[in-house]
């Protein structure tokens, strides 16, 4: 099983020993990760609004794209980096766990369907792109980050 | 009735227990009280962002606040609703923790915050609306908002370590 044996290496790794045996490391990095998603809620919930017709409408959704776009990747970033440090000090743990591998799952689909179908939407020109279309691409997009968060918060349950 | 009397007085209630001891009551709470955070925290990221001018600039500031203000008023009334439930589900233990009482001076100062923008700094607005860079005093409101939100924020999340309210909840009994 090259998976768990990664994993087992991970978790007894010097960093995920540190972690795990600080009483503060944890909750700080826990803290970081949850202000970087405040920072991506916000980025992603802008366009998807205008993608629904809804906040500042369907009119400055390829603006709002560009605009929130170097907050995405920032705060991306910053989930990624601390997630991945989260991860080592309890990644066997995360192996057996399924939240793990739905949060893993729905956040490779949401981060596909953002670059892609997500990005087209956005960035062409409302005239040429039915509405129906734009909700749709809001709406699975939506759903998609749900997923990646409740399947975050249900990891803390276990 | 002290404050402590009355967290007292809530926690022997039949809800609070009953809450208490859910098995999925307290979880659903809890989370909804978390991913509404991106609702309300992340609009109002996006707008203290645009006051400080480094995001949004291309939209009128009056445009982002009539716009989004209504979704952040929806996810605040969520986060406070939530909020109040779990401090309903264990008052008494939250009512000695430090982490507890520093988020809500912070949630006070952030209120005070927003209240000096809205009734002062917002009245020139017409002024500024348009620019990329807002003046000193809104980009100031935009700066404090972020900073007063993380430090909630981080509060937030230390409730549940309890590391520092031992001593005094053992007093207290």
């Amino acid at each position: 099983m090259p998976i768990l044996e990664l994993f087992t290496w991970f978790e007894t790794s010097w960093i995920g020993e540190a972690i795990r045996d600080s009483r503060w490391l944890f909750p700080v990095i826990e803290s970081v990760h949850l202000l970087a998603l405040a920072v991506i809620g916000g980025s992603v919930l802008v366009v998807n609004l205008s993608l629904l017709g809804l906040g500042l409408g369907r009119r400055s959704a390829a603006q709002l794209w560009h605009d929130t776009w170097p907050w995405f990747i920032g705060s991306l970033a910053v989930m990624l980096g601390s997630g991945f440090l989260l991860f080592t000090s309890e990644a066997v743990k995360l192996y057996y766990h399924e939240a793990f591998w739905v949060k893993m799952s729905a956040l490779f689909l949401s981060l596909v369907f953002t670059a892609t179908v997500q990005r087209r939407t956005a960035l062409a020109d409302p005239d040429r792109v039915s509405m129906l279309r734009s909700r749709a691409v809001g709406l699975v997009s939506l759903l998609l980050w749900f997923f990646v968060g409740a399947g975050g918060r249900w990891i803390g349950f276990s | 009735m002290s404050p402590l009397g009355v967290c007292r007085w809530l926690e022997s209630t039949r809800g609070s227990i009953a809450l208490h001891e859910s098995i999925w009551m307290y979880p659903i709470v809890e989370s909804a009280h978390v991913l509404t955070l991106c609702l309300f925290l992340g609009l109002t990221v996006m707008l203290d962002l645009r006051l400080l001018g480094a995001s949004l600039s291309a939209t009128r500031v009056s445009q982002v606040i009539r716009r989004l203000v209504p979704w952040m008023l929806a996810g605040f009334a969520i986060m406070v609703t939530s909020g109040a439930l779990l401090f309903y589900a264990a008052p008494v233990k939250t009512y000695f923790n430090i982490f507890f009482r520093l988020k809500m001076t912070f949630l006070l100062m952030s209120g005070l915050n927003v209240a000096v923008f809205h009734f002062s700094t917002s009245r020139t607005m017409p002024l500024w609306d348009q620019d990329s860079s807002p003046p000193v005093r809104a980009r100031l409101a935009g700066g404090l908002s972020l900073a007063l939100w993380a430090a909630i924020a981080v509060c937030g999340r230390m409730i549940a370590y309890n590391w520092f309210d031992h001593h005094a909840a053992a007093l207290a009994r």
